[in-house]
Parts: structure tokens; C-alpha cells; sequence
């Protein structure tokens, strides 16, 4: 026994902490960003966390896919409850450790897990079906091959096998107990696995036990290195999720942020005197706007780990629509991408060595192009990220820095900055609909 | 009629109950005047104190901020401050969302407060409050009709009910597109599209918008947006329907039907 039970803590100890590394590293690559402070109402955003973190809100705009998702994440919280228990035991040498405080509900809690775990089952399935063999037309975007593709696949598999490895153990759990082996002491009847075991108890005891434990042992180790898989998958939404509806913008999806960095210097450009609201920032900007994951906010970065891949924001984004480069997704994947990419560099060096690259390696010019600003991508979001903060930031620095500009673009801002208007059009000429009206 | 610019009302002494902010398309663009003009009828009708700035107005800044010029955008915000702050206006009412958007939303940060009313809601008012009254509903009228959800009004700013109601307040029949309310599409002109070719792709957004309108039957499209018109418009052309179905503003629609006898204001 206790041997297992050292292995068992060792086994803990190591997943915790290479888990917690993990998690730091990622906390550190999203400091990277530009500091920003966050204003605004704390009850708004934590209204925003429980509706849309924990009560997936913005999932019901889908209805299929958010019920079968609803079924999955109630899985993953409530079977925490389960693990918790299995944990205990694997570290008190015990063996269904709550069994004689909660006797008469024992039963009907376990069911309800394994109610839970089938239905997982079946989601998850459904999913892998929707994903590889109904090709939904989200899932079959450029983006999406390779590592994105498998990353999700994996998970879902893993899903399944980790809840088929609870069944199997309750199921065997349950057969040794009406030998009356051992420890198995009788817990009363699991819903699902009940009639299973019946017919397992022509096993032998010993394959029995193998099972129980096999089970039990693969299936913690399953989590274990669960666990240590999400920091390294999109997967990891189901943590960031959390802060990223709490840090999303308050504002309307259609303001956008003043860089108020150059509002002192515009504001001499013309002759103004200096506001004194504004005072002058006391480290002026890098770069205008954002050519690197440097100088996006923090927040941006955030939202980056945060992107579960669904591809909403693709399939309702016009541009995508209608054929063009860009799509939403790809924005938040590569913007995560360049990060990790920075965050190997900083492991390997010590701090970061310029590799000669930039965002803009990641994201084109023409994808940039393509936006509408038309914030469909921010309304469908199911964790309140905006693909579209980023790109008007990388715009700004195309043209404000890189200048960069498409030549109708530029004639456009010399008519603004001539005419006060982006046609050529005279500014004496404004008033005279109204004088031809009848 | 003749309506006043602000200067002129400031020369006597007073000031506009309103400021009509008209934007560039609805003062440079034909299609798009008539947008202003039905505006300025529905508001004389209803007897509004409104005035516009003519040539002290300028573009709001906002295709110039999208596109990623932020400085030719807050030059242009500071100079239309000044201008509106100097005449002490509180009450803007635009008939363009960019414009809605930018002197609502984005002027605050640079110390513009105002009241501002996209028109659709303004009209929804004077409606609601009886300060205008409809024309019985005529068999035009009781056509179906689809409204395109622009989306700096829409996912921007919410305002999706003010130009139905208007448009069942005319008795019409609404036919809603695949895409509509939050999950509107695009017309393609935003982000500063407006100015420049498309990127390369299958088809133009405005032509796969229009698509949907006319799968909806109707006769006419409502827009609410001087951008939104003119691509859609487009659309229709590149359909070869621009004969049979229309594409109309809803102040458009409203000033059709005004009774000619106004019960109130005159
Ligand atoms: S805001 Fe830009 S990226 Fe987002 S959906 Fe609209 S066009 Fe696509
Ligand atoms: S940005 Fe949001 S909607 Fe788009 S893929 Fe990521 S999680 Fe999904």
C-alpha cells in the first residue's frame, strides 16, 4: 500500500509542478504585452464572468453545439468532485474515502457522474463526427490544419477514454463487491455501471482487481497528464476563459481606443494648449500601434491563450465570407503563436534576442486589409475576445509607422486633412443639398 | 425652406434646438441627399428648431481611424470639438452611423460631450410622441420590406428596434435576411473599405448582402446608413435589379408618408 501511495504523490508532485511552470511561463509571456490599466464597473465584469464563462451565454447562439458543450464542461467541473476523492485516496491509502459520510447519497452521486461521464461520451462523439466526418464548414478553414486540427482531436479522444476509464472502474468497483472481495465494500447500486457488473462477475476476483486498479491508475494518470496537456493546447481556455471575460471590454464593440500617448502632440500640432487631463505619457510609445506582441496590451495577449479555435468568429466574419485572407481565428492563433515563439526565445536566451521577426511575419497585410471593422467577430465570441482590437492596432502601425498604405488610402487622408472630407469635394460645396431644396 | 447654419442662428443670438450633423456622404453624395433632405423635411414638418454647420462641419475622422491613422483622426476630433464646443451645441442628431459612432462614443476621450441621436432613433420619437403623423397605410406601404441592420448601429451601438418600429409604424411588412439583428452582414464598406478596392476574394460583400435582401422577396431594402445605400445599390445593379426593387433610407421612407396635413408643428 504504501509504496502506491508514494508513487501515487510523486506522480501528484510532478504533474503539479510542471503544471505550475507551464502556467507561470504563460503568465509571464502574456506580461510581455503593454501594461494597460483596466477601468470600469467590477460588478459589469464579473456579471460577464458568470454570464459568459460560467453560463455560456454567448454558446446559445448555436444551439447544438452549445448543449453538447454544456454537457462536457458540467462533466469537467462536476467530475472534479469524483477526482477529488480519487486523490485523497491515492494519497491516505484509503479506498472510496467519503463512502461512510455521505452512505445514503453515495450512490446517487456516483450516478449522477456516470450520467454525466456517458453523456461526455457521447458529446464528445458527436463532436469527433462533426469535426471529421461532417466537415463542418468552421472546422475546414486554411487555419485549421495540422497541430489545430489534431490538438482537438486529441482532446476530444482523450475525453472519452478518461471517462470510459471511470465507467470501467465503477463497473468492476461494483463486481467485486457483490463477491465481497476485500476492501470492496458495498456502496449500493451506480445507475450505469450497475448492469454492467453483473455480467463482469464471471471474471475472476484477480482480473478484477486488476481492472479496478488498472482503471483507477490510468484513469488519474489520464488527468494528471490532462492537465499538463492544456497549457499546450487551445484547451486551456477552460481556465482563461475565466479572466478573459473579466478583463474584455466594457466599451461598445464599435469605439475604438484612443491612443492616448499622441493626443499631447496633436493637440500642439494645431495649436491647442496642452490639456491638462492628458498629461504627457512618461514613456512615450515604442511604436505606433502594434508591430509586435510587445505592443499589444496585455489584455490582447490574454485573449490569445484564451481563443478555443471554434472559428464563430470565421464563419461570421464578411470578409471570410466572401472568399478573402482573413479570418478572425487566425489572428488570435498566430498572435499566440509569435508569443510562444518569443516566450521559447526568452527560455533559450535568458531574455529575448531579436529574432528579426515580427507579428507581421504571422499576419499579412492583405488579411489586415480585408477588415470591415464590422465587429461580427467580437459579437460571437463565446469568451468575449476581439480579433478585431488587434488587427485595428497593426493597422495603425502600417500606416501611422510602416507607412504602409493602400494608394487610395492615402488619397483618402490627404482629402480628410485638405477637404474635411475623404472625397474631394470643396468644404464650401457641404452646405448645398440644403440650399437646392425646394 | 431654409435651413439655418448654426453661424448664422450664433450671429442673432441663438442656438439650434438641434444640430443636424449631416456627414460627408450625406452632403457630397446624390443618393445620400436625399437622405438629408427627407430629414430636413420630417424636421421642419415637426416643427424643430434644427440648424447644420454647412462648411464649419468636417469628417468625424472615422474612416481615417479605422483604416489605422489615428492622428488624422484626433485632428479631425478636435477640430469638430472645437467647433461644436465654441457654439455651445449639446444635441446632435446624424443620419450616419460612422458619424453616430464617433460623436457618441470615440469624442468623449477628447472632450466632446454630447446628446447624440442616430436619426432612425430621433424619427422613432417624433413617431411615438405624435409629432408627426403617417399617411394611412397605401398598397406600396403594405409591400413587404427587409431592413439591412448597419453595423455600426447594430453590434455597435444596439440599435436594432428603432428602425423596425419606424417601419411598423408605416405598416410594413418586415422580411428579415438570413442575417439580421446581431448577426447582420456587413455591406462592405466600413474599416474604411468604403475608399479602396476589395482584397481579393470569391465575390464582393455587398453583392453577397444584396443576394440575401433579394432572397427575401422584397421590393424594398431599408437601410439606415449612406454607406450601407450605396453598396447596396450596387448590389442591385450588379443583379440587374435596380428597376424593380429599391433601396431607401428609412428617414426616406418616413418623408413619403408624412400626412400633409401635420397635426402638430407646420
Ligand atoms: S471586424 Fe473584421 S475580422 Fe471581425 S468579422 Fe468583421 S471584417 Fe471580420
Ligand atoms: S476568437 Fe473567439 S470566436 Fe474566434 S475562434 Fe477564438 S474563441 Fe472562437
Amino acid at each position: 500500500m504504501l509504496i502506491a501511495q508514494i508513487v501515487f504523490i510523486a506522480l501528484l508532485v510532478i504533474a503539479i509542478t510542471l503544471f505550475s511552470r507551464q502556467v507561470r511561463k504563460i503568465r509571464r509571456n502574456i506580461l510581455l504585452g503593454r501594461d494597460e490599466q483596466i477601468s470600469g464597473n467590477r460588478w459589469k465584469r464579473w456579471k460577464n464572468v458568470l454570464l459568459l464563462a460560467f453560463g455560456q451565454k454567448k454558446m446559445f447562439r448555436n444551439w447544438i453545439p452549445a448543449i453538447l458543450h454544456l454537457f462536457v464542461y458540467l462533466g469537467f467541473i462536476i467530475i472534479n468532485l469524483e477526482i477529488l476523492e480519487i486523490i485523497l485516496d491515492g494519497i491516505l491509502g484509503t479506498h472510496r474515502l467519503f463512502l461512510p459520510y455521505i452512505k445514503p447519497v453515495y450512490p446517487a452521486f456516483i450516478s449522477a457522474f456516470e450520467v454525466l461521464a456517458v453523456l461526455v461520451i457521447l458529446a464528445c462523439s458527436i463532436f469527433l463526427i462533426r469535426r471529421n466526418i461532417l466537415h463542418v464548414r468552421r472546422f475546414e478553414n486554411p487555419e485549421m490544419t495540422c497541430w489545430p486540427r489534431r490538438d482537438a482531436n486529441n482532446i476530444l479522444i482523450f475525453e472519452i477514454i478518461l471517462m470510459l476509464l471511470f465507467l470501467t472502474m465503477n463497473a468492476s468497483d461494483q463486481a467485486l463487491q457483490m463477491k465481497h472481495y476485500g476492501h470492496y465494500y458495498p456502496t449500493g447500486s451506480f445507475l450505469i455501471t450497475h448492469p454492467i457488473a453483473q455480467h463482469l462477475q464471471q471474471i475472476s476476483p484477480g482480473l478484477l482487481v486488476g481492472l479496478e486498479r488498472g482503471s483507477w491508475w490510468l484513469h488519474i494518470a489520464g488527468v494528471l497528464f490532462f492537465l499538463n496537456y492544456l497549457p499546450y493546447s487551445k484547451h486551456f481556455h477552460i481556465l482563461l476563459a475565466f479572466p478573459n471575460t473579466y478583463y474584455a471590454s466594457l466599451e461598445p464593440k464599435s469605439q475604438m481606443p484612443l491612443m492616448a500617448d499622441i493626443v499631447p502632440e496633436v493637440r500642439s500640432m494645431m495649436g491647442l494648449e496642452a490639456d491638462d487631463s492628458q498629461s504627457a505619457p512618461a514613456s512615450p510609445p515604442v511604436h505606433f500601434g502594434a508591430r509586435d506582441v510587445f505592443d499589444l496590451s496585455w489584455r490582447h495577449l490574454l485573449a490569445a491563450y484564451s481563443c478555443t479555435e471554434c472559428g464563430r468568429c470565421t464563419a461570421a466574419c464578411p470578409a471570410n465570407q466572401t472568399g478573402k485572407k482573413l479570418s478572425p481565428r487566425k489572428i488570435m492563433m498566430d498572435t499566440r503563436d509569435r508569443l510562444e515563439e518569443i516566450g521559447r526565445n526568452i527560455d533559450m536566451h535568458g531574455s529575448f534576442v531579436d529574432d528579426g521577426k515580427s507579428l507581421l511575419n504571422y499576419i499579412s497585410e492583405e488579411e489586415l486589409r480585408a477588415c470591415t471593422t464590422c465587429q461580427a467577430c467580437v459579437e460571437e465570441c463565446p469568451v468575449s475576445i476581439s480579433p478585431l482590437a488587434i488587427i485595428l492596432e497593426l493597422r495603425r502601425y502600417l500606416v501611422m509607422e510602416a507607412s504602409s498604405t493602400p494608394q487610395e488610402w492615402n488619397a483618402m487622408f490627404t482629402s480628410i486633412e485638405n477637404n474635411g472630407a475623404p472625397w474631394t469635394f470643396p468644404p464650401d460645396e457641404r452646405g448645398q443639398w440644403a440650399s437646392r431644396l425646394a | 425652406m431654409q435651413i439655418p447654419t448654426v453661424a448664422e442662428l450664433y450671429a442673432k443670438g441663438e442656438k439650434p434646438e438641434l444640430l443636424y450633423w449631416v456627414g460627408c456622404a450625406a452632403s457630397f453624395d446624390q443618393r445620400a441627399q436625399r437622405t438629408a433632405r427627407a430629414l430636413a423635411t420630417i424636421f421642419t414638418r415637426a416643427g424643430i428648431r434644427f440648424a447644420i454647420l454647412a462648411q464649419e462641419e468636417s469628417c468625424t475622422g472615422d474612416p481615417a481611424r479605422r483604416a489605422g491613422n489615428e492622428f488624422l483622426f484626433q485632428m479631425m476630433a478636435l477640430k469638430n470639438i472645437q467647433t461644436l464646443n465654441q457654439y455651445g451645441i449639446q444635441t446632435i442628431v446624424t443620419s450616419c452611423p460612422h458619424c453616430f459612432n464617433t460623436l457618441k462614443n470615440e469624442y468623449p476621450a477628447l472632450g466632446g460631450q454630447y446628446e447624440v441621436w442616430h436619426h432612425t432613433q430621433y424619427l422613432y420619437r417624433l413617431v411615438r410622441e405624435g409629432r408627426i403623423s403617417l399617411k394611412p397605410a397605401t398598397a406600396e406601404a403594405l409591400q413587404s420590406v427587409t431592413y439591412h441592420d448597419s453595423c455600426y448601429l447594430g453590434r455597435g451601438n444596439g440599435i436594432y428596434d428603432a428602425p423596425r418600429d419606424i417601419l411598423q409604424a408605416l405598416q410594413m411588412k418586415i422580411v428579415e435576411m438570413a442575417h439580421h439583428r446581431s448577426r447582420g452582414m456587413c455591406c462592405g464598406a466600413g474599416g474604411a473599405q468604403m475608399w479602396k478596392e476589395e482584397e481579393k476574394g470569391q465575390t464582393r460583400v455587398n453583392i453577397a448582402r444584396t443576394q440575401e435582401a433579394l432572397a427575401t422577396g422584397s421590393r424594398t431594402i431599408a437601410a439606415a446608413c449612406p454607406f450601407c445605400n450605396t453598396m447596396l445599390y450596387d448590389g442591385l445593379k450588379h443583379a440587374g435589379k435596380e428597376e424593380e426593387v429599391q433601396v431607401k433610407d428609412i428617414a426616406e421612407l418616413v418623408a413619403e408618408h408624412l400626412a400633409s396635413d401635420p397635426t402638430v408643428g407646420g
